[in-house]
């Protein structure tokens, strides 16, 4: 008896669910088949490269001594995290990370507010905003490079006749920033500007009623409406700052320890031919990198904009 | 608590396009009034004026005999309540209702007992610490109106704040807008498109159409003596129903027969020097089943006959539509009626005649009625201007 029972209870809604969701299901599977290809070419250009690197991680691989690769488990880890090298370039990327991002999270809202306020020739004003996004970074990074050279560069006469700016470190370093802020101002003011046009006018209006000043309206209605936008941009930034390379290995080449950890794991990797530490270091800015996005998505709640409907 | 006045307030924007005109209106101290009229008026433009949202080109604005036209809304100690309710998403109801009075730096435990004292007034107590984004639409107008109460301002604009209802939530608000507005006693300008609204809610409703003024009164006065066609079409639900008419020999020759002027209707047209081609207007309820009236009743107005397009019955009473062979009545104020409503193309031949008949009458869908009408309450327009000919203060 109760074996009968039990055969049936189960088989019921089993039945009614199945009912419903045959469509479904079907459309599911022409879905996860039409996503196949894109899926299977990106885990062939990205997901393989990513577990080789891994592997390289651990084993001892220098390509000046090919016949000494060996399985070494964690010790290029090991190896890495124990050297001072790798902290100051990590110090100085986190630096350059968090001074240039919050440079431009400021001049970027600057740049999206007079973007969505110009009422003549919108069209004109975004497309030149937009000139030293499009400008390819190597180029103007040799722009900036002979600008700041002692004797022949414009900028340097201007600012600092007596000194080699680009090799102290403290100004090599603003140096960077400073590439760095202008190339990415626009792109900044592009994705703000986007959250900007998510804040009805009527909002504006009804705080400008209730005696919000212009400043008033842009901290309580205008920056908490746009947050998940705002947040999105500085998730993009950050992640894009951390591997900070090309301004870098122009300006600098990272001398005077102004070194990236992308330059430091290409230095290893190309320059030193040595895989095995190389590919340790790319592992661990992978690493850092998840640790970024990840803190923005749980720590802020960073999501698509639009997307945090009920969440506080 | 204010009188606000605008004296002839105007609108003009900078490609030249005049949105407003010399509009004149005195609202008085804790008056509800209403600006009605179809889209593209210019009424929102004057509530937007009055509010400081827009800058007045020429004009005066005056609040409590102040000129304000200079002032920043933040300055005018106004609030307002928009269509699309403007609620903060990222505040709780709470914060929404407390925004204006924590800007105005009122003390915290003042902030708590105002917002829950409009809360209660409002229905909304237990939804104090939602976000407006998990509230019905009712419940989400209420808090923007809680919002405007909570400061006791000098005044409320309201931008039509019901159109986003649906119909019967809509009809419920008005009633308790109505009340609020009675209770507390402020000074209230009302934005909408909705006759119906405008006739229930204000003490005097202000009808606009392309910037101008048409008419100002209580919406009974607007009722019974609109000033032009415009007012006469716009006000009234049906609507009035408008004939061509030439004007002989005391007698009116219309689509209906010729209609004997009444001593009241030939004074008034006499007085107002009425040409030969008028247009005349009758409302719903001045027709009836002739069937149903006496003799005497009878002599009071004529009769025609007419076969019964469509039968509404509603209950209390029946609504019967009729075509009526021959022109209809034209004019630019009729075609602007007919556009807003939508109905610009749909005239097919014959002018439409919409009666109000007592639900006693035992006429049938295609049948032929004998219809009476009260001709001492017809009222007759100049096609060239719109005036209305048989006008009384």
């Amino acid at each position: 008896m109760s074996h009968t029972v039990q055969q049936t209870r189960p088989a019921r809604p089993d039945k009614g669910k199945r009912a419903v969701s045959e469509g479904k299901k079907a459309e599911r599977k022409l879905g996860l088949l039409l996503c196949a290809p894109a899926a299977l070419v990106m885990l062939a250009v990205t997901g393989y490269p990513i577990v080789y690197s891994i592997w390289l991680s651990l084993q001892r691989y220098d390509l000046r001594f090919p016949d000494q690769q060996k399985f070494i488990g964690i010790d290029n880890y090991v190896t890495v995290l124990t050297n001072s090298y790798w902290w100051t370039a990590f110090g100085v990327t986190t630096l350059i990370t968090v001074i240039s991002v919050a440079i431009e999270l400021v001049l970027g809202m600057g740049l999206a507010l007079v973007m969505h306020r110009t009422l003549v020739m919108r069209g004109l004003v975004r497309t030149v905003a937009l000139i030293p996004y499009g400008i390819v970074t190597v180029v103007a990074a040799f722009s900036w490079r002979y600008a700041w050279t002692q004797d022949t560069g414009y900028l340097a006469r201007l600012f600092a006749p007596e000194a080699a700016l680009l090799t102290e470190r403290v100004p090599a370093l603003a140096i960077i920033v400073l590439a760095e802020v202008w190339k990415t101002v626009p792109f900044m003011a592009l994705l703000l500007m986007a959250g900007l046009a998510l804040v009805p006018d009527d909002l504006l209006k009804a705080a400008s009623m209730d005696g919000a000043s212009a400043w008033q309206r842009f901290t309580k209605v205008i920056i908490p409406v746009m947050k998940p936008a705002i947040l999105v941009a500085l998730l993009f930034r950050t992640l894009d700052a951390f591997r900070v390379f090309d301004n870098i290995f122009v300006l600098t080449n990272g001398a005077q320890q102004t070194g990236s950890v992308s330059m430091q794991t290409y230095n290893n990797l190309i320059k030193g031919l040595n895989l095995g530490i190389g590919s340790t270091m790319s592992v661990l800015i992978f690493l850092a990198v998840a640790v970024i996005a990840f803190l923005f998505i749980k720590v802020f709640g960073t999501s698509a904009p639009g997307g945090d409907g009920g969440k506080r | 608590m204010a009188e606000i006045v605008l004296d002839k307030v105007t609108k003009r924007y900078p490609d030249g396009a005049l949105a407003v005109s010399d509009v004149d209106i005195q609202i008085a101290d804790g008056e509800f009034i209403i600006l009605v009229g179809p889209s593209g008026c210019g009424k929102s433009t004057t509530l937007n004026m009055i509010a400081g949202l827009e800058d007045i080109s020429a004009g005066e604005l005056r609040i409590d005999g102040e000129r304000v036209n200079e002032r920043a809304p933040k300055d005018r100690d106004i609030a307002m309540v928009f269509q699309s309710y403007a609620l903060y998403p990222h505040m709780s109801v709470r914060e929404n209702m407390a925004f204006p009075l924590r800007l105005a730096k009122v003390d915290k435990a003042t902030v708590t007992r105002k917002v829950e004292e409009a809360a209660r007034i409002l229905d909304l107590t237990q939804h104090l610490d939602r976000k407006p984004g998990n509230l019905s639409g009712g419940q989400r107008q209420r808090v923007a109106m809680g919002r405007a109460i909570v400061r006791n301002p000098k005044a409320f604009l309201m931008d039509e704040p019901l159109s986003n209802l649906d119909a019967k939530l809509r009809v419920q608000m008005r009633t308790s807008v109505s009340k609020l507005q009675k209770r507390l006693g402020t000074t209230t300008v009302y934005v909408t498109h909705d006759q119906t609204e405008a006739m229930t809610l204000g003490d005097r409703v202000v009808v606009m159409r392309g910037g101008h003024v048409q008419q100002i009164g209580s919406p009974q006065f607007l009722y019974e003596q609109p000033a032009n066609l415009f007012v006469a079409g716009f006000i009234g639900s049906p609507s009035m129903n408008f004939l061509p008419a030439t004007l002989e020999n005391s007698e009116l020759h219309t689509p209906l027969g010729a209609i004997p002027l009444t001593d009241r209707v030939r004074r008034l047209a006499e007085a107002a020097n009425a040409p030969r081609e008028v247009i005349i207007g009758l409302r719903p309820e001045h027709f009836e089943d002739a069937t149903l009236l006496d003799d005497n009743e009878k002599s009071r107005g004529g009769t025609f006959n007419a076969t019964v397009d469509v039968l509404e019955s509603m209950g209390s009473d029946k609504f019967a539509y009729f075509t009526v062979e021959g022109e209809t009545a034209t004019s630019a104020e009729l075609d602007e009626l007919a556009a807003d409503a939508g109905s610009a193309d749909l005239t097919d031949g014959g002018a439409q005649i919409i009666t109000r008949l007592s639900a006693a009458s035992q006429a049938t869908e295609g049948a032929e009625t004998t219809i009476w009408f009260d001709a001492d309450k017809l009222q007759m327009f100049d096609p060239s201007d719109g005036r209305n000919l048989t006008y009384t203060e």
